[in-house]
């Protein structure tokens, strides 16, 4: 496996505004991100895990050697998330899902709406820093909840297929203490068309 | 009777330039009032209104401990600071510290390397426990008095306390907190938890 590297933006810096706005997306990618990604490097490199890919890692975290597990779980994790995070928004976007992902919503969540009210209120109500997740179970059902800092549902058997960043970084530029502002926005970048792929993919 | 917020122990704009008033407005204003305002909402009409803020703290979980312990935290750091602050300290505190820790310096490393690589929203802690001067993080609302610990001076790593003036680079406003630490406070928790 080649060395990882930092994904760029798939679109530009500005291209989420006014709901983004482009200070934050900067700050985000190019500081939070790529420490994320420096300081997983720095953990694995030379070890055995250098070449596992890092969704692996965090899959079988128990099987990390205690030295280097908080930096996996925290690092490895910091840098999935946000491959993820950047890669489910777009500009243009927003709207619903559409297909087999919509009946999916529909089925666990009665509606589209239910399913936004119970992200919104996992992604407020998780106090201090972590992501609101939507998530594909092993069962292949679709759950959402919050996890704390940068763990990933993958660790607890889990596939992600949307998650939002509730850390104060991803909103203090532009929304400050106003993070239940911030989760309304985000709706309107969310890319649902490739989440629908993310959710086909993982029901495999 | 309700909780209200403390008055801030200096103008909005005495911790300038480390400590912005805009910061400030938001940490103090905003995040620690609405720790107070969800407190109060919290604990009215239930068996917890009246009682003190410590005992909450060291009574409740979840929600109310979170609240209570943020009110709380966000207090004491805000006595830990004061303009003109800084520099090593003196007397019974130097002389703690140094029993402690080997010297200033390693102290200050020691507290530093906390706050830094503490991951995630927290506090870096200087506390006495079992008669000893120790340093700890905490997540989130964690506070040492749940452990029977004496707090004496605390920095708050969480990102509301520094991304205005500082952004993704905490350890710049790590090193900055030490030009503004109240050696007087941390002098007479000590003296106060040395006597209690």
């Amino acid at each position: 496996m080649a060395k990882l590297t930092l994904p760029p933006l798939p679109y530009g810096y500005a291209a989420l505004e006014p709901w983004i706005d482009e200070p934050t997306m900067r700050v985000h990618h190019d500081k939070h991100h790529q420490a994320y990604l420096d300081n997983l490097l720095k953990a694995i490199t030379g070890t055995e895990f250098e070449n596992v890919p890092p969704e692996k890692l965090l899959a079988g975290l128990g099987q990390i050697p205690e030295k280097i597990r908080a930096a996996v779980r925290n690092h490895g994790g910091g840098y999935v998330n946000h491959n993820l995070f950047w890669e489910t928004m777009a500009p243009q976007a927003g709207g619903a899902p559409a297909g087999e992902l919509a009946k999916a919503v529909g089925k666990e969540f009665g509606s589209f709406d239910a399913f936004k009210e119970k992200f919104a209120a996992a992604a407020a109500g998780q106090f201090g820093s972590g992501w609101a997740w939507l998530v594909v179970t092993r069962a292949g059902a679709l759950a959402v909840y919050s996890l704390p800092n940068q763990d990933n549902p993958v660790t607890g058997g889990d596939t992600a297929i949307l998650g939002l960043d509730v850390w104060e970084h991803a909103y203090y530029l532009k929304y400050q203490n106003r993070r239940a502002e911030y989760i309304g926005n985000w709706w309107n970048v969310v890319n649902w068309t490739k989440v629908g792929e993310l959710y086909g993919r993982a029901r495999k | 009777m309700a909780f209200i917020l403390p008055p801030l122990p200096y103008p909005r704009e005495a911790l300038a330039p480390t400590i912005s008033a805009e910061t400030v407005d938001f940490h103090y204003g905003k995040h620690h009032q609405a720790y107070v305002t969800n407190l109060n909402n919290l604990t009215a009409g239930t068996p917890w209104e009246g009682k003190a803020l410590e005992e909450i703290v060291l009574a409740a979980k979840d929600a109310l401990f979170n609240n209570a312990a943020q009110v709380w935290n966000h207090t004491f750091y805000w006595k830990g600071l004061k303009p003109g602050g800084g520099g090593p300290p003196t007397g019974v505190v130097a002389d703690a510290i140094a029993g402690a820790f080997g010297g200033f310096d390693a102290f200050k490393e020691q507290l530093t390397k906390a706050a830094v690589g503490h991951f995630g929203s927290g506090w870096a802690w200087l506390v006495l426990a079992g008669g000893k001067l120790a340093v700890e993080s905490t997540a989130n609302a964690g506070c040492p008095l749940q452990e029977g610990k004496t707090p004496l001076l605390t920095c708050d790593v969480w990102e509301h306390a520094y991304y205005i003036d500082y952004r993704n680079a905490r350890p710049k406003y790590v090193e900055a907190f030490w030009g503004l630490v109240n050696w007087d406070f941390v002098a007479a928790n000590l003296t106060a938890a040395k006597k209690g």
